[in-house]
């Protein structure tokens, strides 16, 4: 198979595998996962074989025609940023798929669980591999589905689901935001592909539609990396099972927004709109999250706030798009992924192995679990930017991008300084806290996780470290791959462990000073902040809430107005509809009729038709009751018939005569089975309106058959069936012929249409009967009891 | 309905007005008439056989339910359509057959077929409402 095919066959792996995870689950218990896991690893294989071109500065696409018509394509765009992202993806995924075996173990649901995890790994690979903007969005949706089901997963609780429906409504809606943003760039560049995009220069971003297109991409990027203010989604996401929080809501999903950030740097970046609003939204995420962070005492809370806060990093390096400031977020990007995933499943650990994840009850869990503390320790040292882990190096290079000294760089770094700080602690807190100090009785007797559960995360701290002892490999195969795509031009980061005496060492001092004091005064720190949001009181969370009901009620209001549930109400509506359009529109565009023409020898029978068609009108608007007006109308309807008859119509006549007739029988039958009251008891008041409706109805209509009849007749129709009539359908009744044969097609759809509507009259006939027996029987039960 | 002189009458008038339907669906392809008209026709029986003698006479004497002729009717219509395209001419394309039956020509169609179907579901949509509403009406 070639290269393409190989491809496609990866992309599309995972979802076969969630095809047939819950059958395998069923034979082989928790141990499918091992199986399971091939998945991943053969995709992370098959990834792994661009690295060397990619090291090399070359880019990979490949695709097939999807809606040729429309120039939409099924293609990828392999290059150092996709390449990162979906060897992480994989990577990361294969421990995840381990992990989640030994963490569900047991569950009645496993197999429905790790086919929920594959399809959201097929639905990212797919999102970062995408060239084209469809099968972005397509990805890009089908992210926010599978994390709604995953968040969802213990669907018995209510905070589950309705942490679930908000981060789809969030993420979702912000996903029809990034919809019109790329329709956008679509129609001002008229490409639909990120690989030409690339290469299609300035012009974007001195178009005047640029602003609107990078709004709604930030509403997309925004909602789905948790950017303040639509983060609260991400911490009540927490409700999923740890291995998702691990996976989806700190490795994977939640970058997916800082992704296409990166994605666009190149054709967007570097404006003064990019320049302000990123690093202001990220510094904004970064502080608040880290700040809120300091305010958990949950394991998950704890970490998925510093994952807000570091998403904002992220956002905020993303924004400055200095080269350093690029090179420095691609590799916080990994070295993040790295320390949170493993992070995450240490949580998870504990809490499946002790029962609790509240900082406050636990402790002295050293001695009981060795391997896991050695992991939270090392994961932690990363997080805290501590040599020799990647984090070290990750966090020189952001301060190395924010130590120049213009006012700007000066206030980011401060506030970069005191998030990174606070995320510190916060670090240090969750792996030293539950580990070190006296032990503290758990609801579970705590002893060590099974290999299932330890491996992925040390795996992930062990690549931490080893990232960094061999930064040199690590930068040509990702790092420089990745922050050139970022940049759109070729990036050599060089980085490395050993430090230069410099403003960035004195910073990352500095943060580390700051960090220990924040540590040692963690509890007063949680006690500050509990205070400040208790007098805040209100938080976008509560706004959701708000929001959710306002529109709600919205709607109601709306259907109450528009579908009111009376008859008399849509009739109104409808005719008063009638009548503007055929009164408005020949006004405004000078279509009125000419004067009529009256013939002046019309003989005597005719004016006498005419004269009782007239006579029957007043009849019906003069009846003193409603079968009299009924009948009247008849009177009308025949005389109509008869002017048809005179006219050589003999079809029409006839038909109209059968209508009428069976037209008053059903009014009758209608009006009895009501109970109308024989006569409209209506003072005038009320019935004028309906009367000046019903005239100017009767008006625009006169107007607009005097208008039609007005304009010369055009006869090429009547002549054709006059001429083929007999000799094509042989049949001499040329109406009936049209109806059956020139034109059945209609009649066809026609009857279908009367026997629906036969049906449904019918339905509600026996549905209004049906009730009233019901209500009849329910009665005469209430008398016997 | 009380009248005697209507009660007397309005047998011998459906029967006769059920015969006209089918002789104005038969004869509509080359004079006045067809499926439509004649359908109609047949309904308006049905609405004095009704009224004269009450629904239930009605449902009993045209046997199937009214709703089951209509959905025959639309059967019919779809089926004459068909067999133009088993016949490998377009969709609704109409056929031509004349078999001769005692020395008489009889001229048979696809469009005849259609039209008897155009006829079916008028009678069986309108008496279906119309009989509904008569049988409660009524109460």
């Amino acid at each position: 198979m070639d290269v393409a095919a190989l491809t496609f066959l990866a992309l599309s792996l995972p979802f076969v595998a969630a095809l047939v995870a819950p059958v395998l689950t069923r034979f082989l218990g928790h141990n499918a996962a091992w199986l399971l896991a091939l998945v991943p690893v053969a995709t992370f294989v098959h990834f792994l074989g661009f690295a060397p071109e990619i090291a090399a500065g070359e880019v990979v696409t490949g695709g097939y025609a999807w809606i040729p018509s429309f120039n939409v394509s099924f293609s990828w765009l392999i290059d150092g940023l996709s390449l990162t992202f979906a060897l992480l993806i994989s990577g990361i995924g294969t421990l995840i798929v381990l992990y989640s075996g030994g963490y569900l173990k047991g569950h009645p649901h496993q197999g429905r669980f790790l086919s929920f995890i594959l399809m959201f790994m097929g639905s990212m690979q797919g999102l970062v591999l995408s060239d084209s903007f469809l099968m972005l969005f397509v990805f890009w949706e089908l992210t926010s589905i599978t994390s709604f089901l995953l968040i969802g997963f213990d669907h018995g609780r209510e905070a589950a689901r309705r942490a679930a429906l908000q981060a789809l409504v969030v993420t979702g809606g912000g996903g029809l935001s990034l919809l019109a943003g790329l329709l956008i760039l679509w129609n001002v560049s008229g490409i639909t592909q990120f690989s030409l995009l690339l290469s299609f220069g300035t012009e974007l971003r001195e178009s005047p539609f640029y602003l609107a297109a990078l709004l709604l991409v930030l509403g997309g990027a925004f909602t789905k990396s948790a950017q303040f203010p639509f983060h609260f989604w991400l911490p009540n996401a927490m409700e999923a099972p740890t291995p998702v929080s691990a996976y989806l809501h700190s490795a994977t999903m939640v970058k997916a927004g800082v992704y296409l950030l990166m994605r666009l740097n190149p054709v967007l970046g570097d404006t003064p709109e990019w320049q302000f609003l990123l690093p202001l939204f990220g510094a904004a995420t970064l502080v608040s999250g880290a700040a809120l962070a300091v305010r958990q005492t949950d394991l998950k809370l704890m970490l998925a706030y510093t994952t807000m806060a570091s998403l904002g990093l992220l956002v905020l390096l993303t924004g400055l798009g200095s080269p350093h400031a690029v090179e420095a977020a691609a590799l916080y990007l990994v070295a993040h992924a790295l320390f949170k995933g493993a992070l995450f499943m240490v949580a998870g650990i504990i809490d499946h192995e002790t029962g609790s994840r509240d900082l406050t009850r636990l402790g002295g869990l050293r001695s009981a679990m060795p391997l896991t503390f050695a992991v939270a320790l090392a994961a932690a040292l990363s997080m805290g930017g501590l040599p020799p882990f990647f984090g070290f190096i990750a966090k020189e290079e952001i301060y190395e991008a924010l130590s120049s000294f213009d006012r700007r760089s000066m206030v980011f770094a401060g506030l970069t300084v005191l998030g990174n700080a606070l995320m510190f602690a916060v670090a240090f807190a969750i792996a030293l806290k539950p580990f070190l100090g006296p032990k503290v009785e758990t609801p579970r007797h705590a002893h060590e996780a099974p290999v299932l559960l330890w491996l992925g995360p040390a795996i992930l701290a062990l690549k931490g470290l080893s990232f960094a002892l061999m930064s040199g490999l690590a930068h040509r195969v990702i790092s420089s791959p990745m922050s050139s795509a970022i940049a759109g031009e070729p990036r050599t980061v060089v980085v490395s462990l050993v430090p230069h005496i410099g403003v960035p060492l004195i910073l990352s001092a500095v943060t580390l000073l700051i960090g220990i004091v924040f540590y040692l005064n963690l509890d007063r720190l949680r006690a500050v902040m509990a205070l400040i949001l208790a007098d805040i009181g209100w938080g976008p969370d509560r706004g959701f809430d708000q929001f959710i009901r306002g529109l709600l009620r919205f709607a109601v209001a709306i259907t109450r107005r528009l579908q009111s549930g009376r008859l008399d109400v849509y009739m109104t509506v409808v005719f008063l509809l009638i009548a503007v359009v055929l009164l408005a529109t020949p006004v405004r565009y000078g279509e009125l009729p000419r004067a009529p023409f009256f013939a002046a020898d019309v003989p005597a029978h005719e004016l006498a038709i005419m004269a009782i068609a007239v006579a029957g009108l007043f009849a019906v608007v003069l009846a003193a009751d409603r079968l009299t007006a009924i009948v009247s109308l008849g009177i009308q309807g025949f005389a109509v018939a008869v002017i048809f008859l005179l006219y050589g119509a003999p079809d029409l006549s006839f038909t109209q005569f059968m209508i009428e007739t069976l037209s008053v029988v059903v009014l009758a039958l209608v009006m009895t089975r009501l109970r109308l009251s024989p006569s409209d008891h209506r003072p005038l008041r009320q019935k004028l309106p309906d009367s000046m409706i019903a005239l100017a109805c009767g008006l625009g209509f006169g107007l607009f058959l005097l208008r039609a009849t007005g304009a010369p007749f055009d006869a090429t129709l009547t002549d054709f069936y006059n001429l083929y009539s007999k000799s094509i359908a042989h049949g001499a009744n040329v109406v009936n012929v049209i109806i059956v044969d020139f034109r059945g097609t209609d009649t066809l759809g026609e009857i279908a249409v009367v026997m629906i509507t036969g049906l449904a009259i019918l339905s509600l006939v026996r549905l209004r009967a049906g009730s009233l027996k019901r209500g009849a029987d329910r009665s005469a039960a209430e008398e016997r009891v | 309905m009380k009248s005697v002189i209507f009660r007397t009458v309005a047998p011998f008038l459906t029967s006769l007005m059920m015969l006209f339907s089918i002789f104005v669906l038969l004869r509509g392809h080359n004079e006045p008439g067809g499926g439509f008209i004649g359908g109609l026709i047949a309904v308006s029986a049905l609405a004095i056989y009704g009224i004269a003698h009450g629904v239930e006479t009605v449902r009993r004497a045209i046997y199937f339910h009214p709703m089951a002729i209509a959905g025959a009717g639309l059967f019919a219509a779809t089926v004459a359509g068909l067999i133009s395209i088993i016949a490998r001419v377009p969709f609704m394309t109409g056929l031509w057959i004349y078999p001769s039956l005692f020395g008489v020509e009889i001229p048979l169609s696809t469009v005849m077929l259609f039209d008897t179907g155009v006829y079916l579901v008028v009678v069986g949509a309108i008496s279906s409402v119309a009989l509904s509403l008569e049988e409660r009406g009524g109460e």
